[in-house]
This record gives structure tokens, sequence and C-alpha cells, in this order.
């Protein structure tokens, strides 16, 4: 299995990595026991993803997703963001092995998860934006592996 | 001062690649090579054949089975030339259940076996073979005992792997074995990772089959080894041409062979020696490692393993992150993450020890060999507990455990012998 150059090198050099002390707020999604956690803060300022930061517990293709959805994502508007999706985070990193995609389902959840408490506790929640958020009952897995076994948490 | 992780990333371009993997596969000798070399070009004739060319061939493939024989204290009609160890388990296997079927139906092994072993017995389940999966202890060890308490009527055979490829641990086959001779059920062993490391002798071990792999020992991959004792009667995995005494088709690939023979050789004169200094090696890697990166614990038997295996969990990080990192750092090492194989359960032999699924995924395996030097552990006991560190900056479980909210499971002063009770409560 091989990875692309683009992807090593968001490994390696990683965007955006640490944690956002004033966070407007966060989303961990993932499980240890599957191999990989993710957590995702986000400063959000008049709508807009100001800054995004990442910690991530995984393998290569798990960090590097991270740091590519970080730099996606910032500048975006909390809807515009929300419309990244895995696919879109995977071919940015020039793809990523057909096992490693899970990885890639793994960072558009985290930056969802962030996005639906921050909609839900300011009260921006409405019907069309709460059908955006479907992917975080299903788990990153499924797609691929008949044996996962993981809940979306 | 000490250098930085960038600097060493850096300084790792000019220095010649570290291979720490040689439980994956080695370099063939120089000598192997000429061997191997000198016969393409002049003997290459076909064994089976009635004139000269094939004599000499036949001859060759003889010697060789004679020479490797003698290394292992066996009868050479004792010994059967495979392409693999792969194959040897399959035939081993399969063979004696294909052979004793109507003796019984019941097998009995264990939880950390090769997959050559392990899918070997399930596909024989699918046959309607009963088969008992026994549990070893934290360390990696099988007890005798149990294999007596698993014993049936109708059991036909035991496989219990001498050294396990992912821990390093030796298993006591000679008492497994005497257990086997007194009830008079057939005991096959995967020696593949034991030969040319520690004495085999499969005599002395009361073993009536073992497999063996030629790329596991300085020789190249392509050839392997089925010890039969006489008088072990299993039906034929390969059909084909009377080869190998009519029990293995198959024009027999007699330059490997003679390979095989002579790295074989090489490595037994040097054993006693190379077995010492590995050791050694090994034992500074692991103290090493354990003193310098925080909650970090030893896989397997301190004592009770392979000369050239060192196996570590470290919390909080994952086993494909490590191993991208030495790559880049310039090592080639293995791991029993998940992410590291096409499924995504962590390695079955880490699981069977205890391991929680989270510390299983951060494993690393360092596998020495007679390349392997004191300058290249150095090098190591420097690179790997920066990279740990870095991996550790970006996981958030480490910084959940800094924050308190995180209980660690491995103590921040490391263990060489740890039983570790569960995970940190995340359901699979």
């Amino acid at each position: 299995m091989q990875y692309s150059d683009k992807v090593l090198d968001h490994f390696m050099n990683p965007r955006n990595m640490g944690e956002i002390e004033d966070a407007t707020t966060s989303g961990t999604v993932g499980n240890p026991v599957c191999g990989d956690i993710m957590k995702m803060d986000l400063k959000i300022v008049d709508n807009i993803i100001v800054d995004a930061k990442f910690k991530t517990f995984g393998c290569g293709s798990a960090i590097a997703t991270s740091s590519m959805a970080t730099e996606m994502i910032i500048g975006l508007t909390t809807d515009e963001a929300l419309d990244v999706t895995n696919k879109a985070v995977a071919e940015a990193l020039d793809g990523l092995p057909p096992v490693k995609m899970h990885c890639s389902v793994l960072a558009e959840q985290a930056v969802k998860k962030a996005l639906e408490s921050y909609y839900i506790r300011e009260g921006l929640m409405t019907p069309e934006r709460a059908k955006k958020f479907a992917i975080l009952g299903q788990c990153e897995h499924e797609e691929n592996y008949e044996h996962c076994g993981c809940s979306d948490e | 001062m000490n250098s930085t992780f960038e600097e060493r990333m850096r300084e790792s371009v000019n220095r010649p690649r570290i291979y720490f993997d040689h439980a994956a596969t080695t370099l063939p000798r120089p000598e192997v090579i000429d061997t191997v070399a000198t016969l393409l070009k002049e003997s290459y004739g076909n064994p089976s054949s009635f004139y000269q060319e094939g004599h000499r061939a036949a001859e060759l493939l003889e010697d060789a089975r004679a020479r490797i024989a003698a290394c292992l204290d066996v009868h050479p009609e004792e010994i059967f030339f495979t392409s693999c160890g792969t194959e040897s388990d399959n035939w081993a296997i399969k063979g004696t259940a294909d052979a004793h079927r109507r003796r019984g139906r019941h097998i009995i092994t264990t939880t950390i076996e090769h997959h050559a072993v392990l899918h070997s017995m399930e596909a024989l389940e699918r046959e309607g073979f009963d088969v008992t999966y026994l549990d070893v202890d934290h360390r990696g060890i099988l007890e005798p005992e149990k294999v007596r308490e698993a014993l049936r009527d109708d059991t036909i055979l035991v496989s219990v792997m001498m050294a396990n490829n992912e821990i390093g641990t030796i298993q006591p086959i000679k008492v497994i074995g005497s257990i086997c001779r007194e009830a008079g059920v057939l005991l096959h062993s995967d020696g593949v990772q034991a030969l040319g490391a520690i004495p085999v002798n499969p005599n002395e071990l009361n073993a009536d089959m073992m497999s063996f792999s030629g790329h596991k020992l300085y020789a190249p991959k392509g050839i392997g080894l089925l010890y039969k004792r006489k008088g072990v009667r299993i039906d034929r995995l390969i059909d084909g041409g009377a080869q190998e005494k009519r029990q293995r088709g198959g024009t027999e690939n007699v330059t490997y062979a003679v390979a095989l023979a002579k790295a074989l050789e090489m490595s037994l004169a040097d054993m006693e020696k190379e077995s010492k200094r590995q050791t050694a090696l090994r034992d500074r890697l692991i103290h090493g490692v354990i003193e310098r990166i925080p909650h970090t614990k030893l896989n397997g038997h301190a004592t009770e393993r392979l000369p050239n295996n060192a196996n570590f969990s470290f919390e909080f990080i994952e086993g494909e992150s490590i191993l991208l990192f030495l790559d880049k750092f310039g090592y080639a090492c293995s791991s029993g993450s998940a992410c590291t194989s096409a499924s995504l359960d962590p390695s079955h032999v880490l699981l069977a020890i205890g391991l929680p699924a989270e510390i299983a995924h951060g494993s690393l395996r360092v596998t020495l060999g007679i390349d392997s030097t004191d300058e290249q552990i150095n090098h190591f006991l420097i690179d790997l507990p920066l990279i740990v560190e870095r991996l550790r900056d970006m996981s958030p479980l480490y910084s959940d455990y800094k924050r308190g909210v995180l209980p660690s499971l491995i103590p921040e002063e490391g263990s060489l012998d740890l039983e570790i009770a569960g995970g940190y409560g995340w359901s699979s």
C-alpha cells in the first residue's frame, strides 16, 4: 500500500495540529478500539470558521485527512464547511488507498460533529441543516468493512 | 545539546538504511547469492531427466537434502522440499487431516499461530473438522498441560509453533511433544522463525512434522521445507509428477534447495555466536526503549523469546504512524496495528496475549539479524523516542491523559511483564 506524496506531506508536516484554547466548538469522533480518534476544534466568528485545529490518534491517512480538512474549511462559512465531503478531502490529497477511505469519513464527521453542537447551542439548527448531519449516525467503517462492529462513537 | 526531531530526520538521509524486519524476510548471504548465480548458469537440468544434466541436478538436490538433514540431525528421506513455509504448514495440516480423517476429526492448535496454520484450520473446519484453539498466557506461552487436557479420542493432530513471528515467544515444544507421543497423536510445529536462530532438533523436540522457510534464514524466497518423520503418513497437497518420493509434485527447485542448504549450514555455524550477540543487542534495545519512552510495554516473554525479536506497545499512539516516521528516518520495522493490514483488526497475536485493541494498535516489532549493529541500536534509541513524542503531541488520547480525564493503561515507568486488565472503556 502506497500513500501519495501529498498524504505523506500532510502526515509529516501536519497543518493546524493542536488545540484552540478558546474554541467556539469542538467535535470528537472515532474510537481507539478501532484504531482512530479525531478531535476537531473550531473558532467561529460571524458564522465564518476563522481557525481550525485537530488532534488525531490514528494511522498516516487519519492524520493527513485531519490536516487537509482543517486547511479546506478555514475561511469558509459554517454552511460551506458542511458541504466539504470526505471525497473532496481525499481528492485534495491526490487520493487514498481504498482501505483508508474510512479515515477521510472520520475527518468529515469530526467537522460536522463540531458544527452540529455549534448550531444547536446557538439555536441555528434548521431542518435543512439537520439533514447534513446524517453522516454522524453512520459507522465510518461500514462501507469498507464487514467486521468493524463500530458504533458511531 | 540533543538533536531535535527535524535535525534527526534531515541527518537520516545521509545514513544507510537500517533494516530491522528480519522476521519478515532477510537479505540472502553473499555466499548464497553466489551459489544461486553459479547454479542457475551451470546446472539447469531437471532432476527427473535421464541424461547427464538431469543426473547432475538430481545429485545436487540429494546432496542439499542430506546436508539439511545433517543440520537437523534427521534422515535425508525425512526432508521434503516445498515452495515456502506456508505450503509446508498447509501440507502438514491438510495432509494429516485427509490421511487420518477416518480415525478422527479433532485437531488442537493455539490462538497465536501464523495465518498459514490458522487459515488451514479454518478450511478444515469448513470440511467438518473440529479445531480446539488453546489460549496462551499474557506472555504468549502455551502451558503444555492444556494440550493434555484438550486431547480427545478422536484427536489426530496437534500443531503448535516453535517460536512466534510477532512476539518471538518460544514454546515448550519438547514437553508438548512428549504429551502427544504418550497419547499417540501427531505433533506438527511451525519452525519457520526458529530455524537458524535457536537449536532445532525435531527428534529431541518429539515433533513428527516441522515447517521451515528459506528466506527467513538468509536464503531466497521460494523455497521451504517440511520435515516429516519416517512412518508418518500424510496425503499429498500438490498433485503432479513423482517428485519428492511421489509426495509433492512439481519440478524441484534445485538451485534454491542448494541455496537453502548453504544458508542453513552457515546459520548453524554462526548460531552460538550470533545468538549471544543478537540477544545482547536485543536486550539493550528493549531496556533502552522502555527507559527512554514512558508508557511503554514489552510484548511477549522477557527471556523465553527469539534472540532477534523485540515487540513493544506505546500507549496513546498508533503503529502505522510510527512505521511511517521510522521509514522516513531510515528504518524498516513492522507493526501489529490494524492499519498496516488489510483488515480493521489488530494482530490476533497481540489480542491473544490480552492486549486491549487500543494498546495493540500502538505496537512495533523490531527484528534484528546478522547485519544488525550496536551503532544501529544507538541511532534507533535516539530516533524512536522523538517519533513517539511527536505522535503523542498529536494524539487527543495523550492530551486527555495529561489533563487527567483518561487513565493510563501502561504505567509511566513502563514494564517488561505487564498484564492489562481492560481498555479505556470504549466499546468496539
